[in-house]
């Protein structure tokens, strides 16, 4: 791994950009825009939770949106319900985190392997998506939430101030709330993986053997990181929620999952940098060919993933990082030569 | 008595739209150790090459026993010599990979032929079985399915090509050292692989409708039947599609459509927990 990636240094700086955006950006920007960034950083979020189960835990879940559709719909019906925001946005992170704690349970403690845990977190988000898909009619609902089949949930209430539903938060105290969870689940990612729990994660992924041989029970420390994963999601889902005030069932589909397993390939797989990157250049490059006809949005990221598997299978973020990395190293040269051996 | 037989033949069809459905995937997963994500995707090409020759006037059987099978081996080939080849023994990526490249047939046929559902009627109309009547093609599926399990296990066990194909698999350095191109048995292996997704998007053609996403709908529930099977190719196959068919479709008629498909997928998830290895990883071992 790069040795300036690794360092607070590069925490640091992620940190600094994030907050200078966190806090000029809503003076330069229209409102229309902001929302526009908003939704970038719900997904960066989400991106952000598989970059670390696959990244540094080496989980290659194929079902992350299921906790992301999870998250959503646990707020929707929970706000509904209940009026204010408090409680329904902590339960949109237990409830996804709960759920992925059961199916790692089943996965890691069965020592199912790569190809099995992909077969079974695909075939649980398709579980999810057809049986909320099936709920249209108005026998089901829960409490007073219909949960509106394929149709989906609208007009979900906005988070408001904790204990007050009347003080709900304007499109720009969203952005504010939706980029400061980003800096902080960095922030707290970047602690927990230079921790020595983060460590042993990082190890079983390496050498499940060694670590085993090592007294560690690597089983517990994947279930973990999944859980974290799934929370993460969740939260995602929850802000999503909030941000189109609507989530219907296509967020469990198939394409959502493989959309953020190409922002995790694109931008680079084992930084948390690099799929925030590719989370935004990719929703970026379909929203553009949004506007334009000839070009269908599968095919242009159907074509990146297989160019970027075959050709670039680090990503962009640690390709550039190489070059940043060689003028670190000749930065701490010079400074202190015993340093690098 | 008659319900008895209308939901035996239910069943059998089910059992047997497995067997189709997964029968491409399993040689694929099988024979290679490829997992190919694309597989619905060759399915809904499958369809579409079927629809496309009926449009310039085949006949519909030779549509769909002959050009689907054939274009999608093509496009199977095609694919193989660029992408699969270079990925090989590298599981992770190659499933990624194929995941690209169903987006990527996905965004082709939809640029190509419109985000529309296209039709086939089915043949044959229906008999009846005391008050219930029961599709024709019902039964072509169930034929087709037996036929298709024959066949392969002709191939396999009997025929020369199948033997060099399972040594290949087995041991591709000792394959090699006896004169074999590996590398053109896996092309091979792929494209008879690619062909029978394409014939089973083909016989399915008449009865879904034909859309550019339509092969999401089967990829999972393939999957599940190759992975449920185990090792064991053709046991592994016959055993999960019979398991995972009659719970579907005993659940279908116990409620809806949408949770025999849920009752599927759990009793697979379930079954994967309690035998890892699939069912032939634990009976029928040493079996083909």
């Amino acid at each position: 791994m790069n040795r300036f990636a690794k360092s607070w240094t590069s925490a640091a700086l992620s940190l600094a950009i994030g907050l200078v955006l966190l806090v000029g950006l809503p003076g330069v920007l229209d409102d229309y825009t902001l929302i526009e960034v908003t939704i970038y950083a719900v997904m960066s979020i989400l991106g952000v939770s598989l970059a670390f189960i696959w990244g540094f835990g080496g989980i290659l879940c194929f079902g992350q949106a299921a906790f992301f559709g999870l998250g959503a719909y646990v707020y929707a019906i929970a706000v509904m319900n209940m009026g204010d925001s408090t409680v329904p946005f902590l339960l949109a992170i237990v409830v996804p985190a709960l759920f992925a704690a059961l199916l790692g349970y089943v996965i890691f403690y069965g020592r199912l392997s790569d190809v099995y845990m992909g077969v079974i977190t695909l075939t649980v988000t398709l579980i999810l998506f057809n049986l909320i898909n099936s709920t249209a009619g108005p026998e089901w609902r829960i409490g007073s939430a219909p949960l509106g089949g394929f149709n989906g949930i609208p007009a979900i209430p906005t988070l408001n101030l904790p204990g007050l539903p009347d003080e709900v938060l304007t499109p720009k105290d969203l952005f504010y709330v939706t980029f400061s969870c980003l800096l902080l689940v960095y922030l707290g990612l970047r602690v927990l993986i230079s921790s020595k729990i983060g460590r042993v994660i990082i190890a079983a992924k390496e050498n499940e053997q060694r670590v085993l041989l090592l007294g560690y029970d690597a089983r517990a420390y994947k279930l973990f990181s999944f859980t974290v994963g799934g929370a993460i999601a969740g939260l995602a889902g929850c802000l999503f929620a909030n941000w189109g005030a609507f989530t219907s069932p296509t967020i469990f589909g198939l394409a959502q999952s493989a959309q953020i397993i190409i922002w995790v390939i694109v931008g680079g797989l084992g930084t948390l940098v690099g799929p925030i990157v590719g989370c935004v250049a990719i929703q970026w490059l379909t929203s553009q060919i949004g506007t334009q006809q000839t070009l269908n949005s599968n095919l242009v990221l159907g074509a990146i993933l297989v160019v970027f598997v075959l050709l670039v299978p680090r990503g962009i973020v640690p390709s550039i990082g190489d070059l940043i990395d060689k003028a670190w190293r000749r930065l701490r040269g010079s400074k202190s030569s015993e340093a690098t051996p | 008595m008659d319900l008895a037989v209308v939901v035996f033949i239910q069943v059998l069809y089910a059992v047997a739209s497995l067997v189709i459905v997964s029968a491409g995937l399993a040689v694929i997963f099988g024979m290679m150790k490829v997992i190919n994500l694309a597989h619905g995707e060759f399915m809904m090409l499958g369809a579409y090459s079927v629809i496309a020759a009926l449009k310039v006037g085949v006949n519909l059987w030779v549509a769909i026993f002959v050009v689907a099978p054939i274009a999608v081996g093509v496009v199977g080939v095609v694919l193989e010599r660029l992408v699969i080849r270079r990925l090989y023994g590298r599981m992770v990526d190659t499933m990624l990979a194929t995941w690209g490249l169903s987006l990527l047939l996905v965004g082709i046929v939809t640029s190509v032929a419109g985000n529309t559902t296209a039709g086939v009627s089915a043949p044959l109309g229906s008999f009846s079985v005391g008050a219930y009547s029961v599709s024709g093609y019902t039964l072509v599926i169930i034929a087709v399915a037996v036929v298709l399990a024959l066949a392969i296990r002709f191939v396999l066990t009997r025929t020369q090509w199948g033997l060099i194909a399972r040594g290949t698999m087995q041991k591709p350095d000792m394959a090699n050292a006896l004169g074999i191109s590996p590398s053109r048995v896996y092309s091979v292996t792929f494209a008879v692989g690619a062909a029978l997704s394409g014939l089973a998007g083909g016989l399915l053609a008449p009865l879904t409708g034909v859309v550019p996403t339509m092969g999401a709908a089967f990829i999972a529930k393939a999957f599940i039947t190759v992975i449920g099977g185990g090792p064991a190719i053709l046991a592994g196959l016959i055993g999960a599609s019979t398991l995972f068919g009659a719970i579907n479709q005993l659940a279908t008629f116990v409620t809806t459509p949408v949770f025999g498909e849920v009752a599927l997928l759990v009793a697979a998830i379930v079954m994967l927990r309690l035998l890892p290895q699939g069912i032939t990883g634990r009976f029928f071992k040493g079996s083909l």
